[in-house]
């Protein structure tokens, strides 16, 4: 594992992206964009605050494989989760 | 690698290479990867009732987004309050420690006194305003259950954090423990980002 005086500093730098990233996520909303358009952002905005949160706050990034696939299970089955229903959104 | 091995001789089974460091680590992932599936079923629960209904109001019309906000930033803040706290621990500095884990329990309670506050006003004011009810649309139905349950995460957490300050002041904990329960807290920020995505911005 890296020095904690280097880990405090990398914690901060991602405190600060998070923030950031929380700011465009409002600052976006109010602008008033296309619907399809926002919504595909606003998603990949949080999917990509959530991998910063579970990859350093969590260190998933400096762990073993096994926790890695044990923490991306709920998200493949969420999928499965998703396809499965789809019949009754777009029933016939 | 070695250096973590050798902190856990003696109080953990042999590790194999495919069984992480902290049998205690694996068993809280285990735990977070169930509760994952929980909140999914209940956020793709409510994405299908939302596409499936005719009439679903604005959410951050009626909702409104800037308290939210202030409160999603308030979890940001706590979870790295409480990687700040681990950091402290790992470097053995107690008082530092307490501090950070004090500041993350505080966000925690803040964070909880906001969403009481933000449920009084919706079911006092808000909802009754846009003519919604929690019992006859789906809309408030699936935003109570969906920020009921999270909520309920927190309140959890600024609990098992309190005994996590209370058992390391006592030196019965040290700092695997606080990683541990620095996993959970991390884990109720992560689907609070994801709540505050699907259920107040789009």
């Amino acid at each position: 594992m890296a020095s904690t005086a280097h880990s405090t500093s990398q914690y901060v730098k991602i405190f600060y992206i998070l923030l950031v990233l929380t700011v465009v996520e409002v600052g976006i909303v109010y602008m008033g964009l296309p619907k399809m358009l926002l919504a595909g952002l606003l998603i990949i905005l949080a999917v990509w605050k959530a991998a910063l949160v579970a990859l350093h706050f969590m260190h998933l990034k400096f762990e073993k494989t096994t926790l890695m696939m044990i923490a991306l299970s709920p998200f493949i089955l969420c999928v499965f989760l998703i396809l499965m229903l789809l019949p009754d959104i777009f029933p016939g | 690698m070695s250096e973590v091995a050798a902190m856990h001789a003696g109080a953990e089974p042999a590790e194999t290479p495919l069984t992480p460091e902290s049998w205690g680590k694996l068993g809280m992932w285990l735990f977070l990867a169930g509760d994952a599936m929980s909140f999914g079923c209940l956020i793709v629960g409510y994405g299908i009732l939302r596409y499936a209904s005719t009439t679903w109001p604005v959410p951050a019309a009626v909702l409104g987004i800037n308290l939210t906000a202030l409160m999603t930033f308030l979890l940001i803040v706590s979870s790295v309050t409480m990687v700040l706290a681990l950091a402290a621990i790992q470097e053995g500095d107690k008082a530092r420690f307490k501090k950070f884990m004090g500041f993350t329990i505080l966000g925690g309670l803040i964070f909880l006194g906001l969403q009481a506050y933000e449920w009084t006003h919706l079911i006092g004011h808000t909802l009754p305003e846009h003519n919604l009810s929690f019992s006859k649309d789906l809309f408030a139905t699936t935003f109570f259950v969906l920020t009921g349950f999270h909520g309920m995460h927190v309140t959890g957490g600024v609990i098992y954090n309190s005994c996590v300050l209370a058992a390391v002041s006592r030196g019965r904990y040290g700092a695997k423990h606080v990683e541990i329960a620095g996993l959970y807290w991390h884990f109720v920020d992560l689907v609070w980002i994801l709540i505050f995505t699907f259920v107040y911005l789009l």
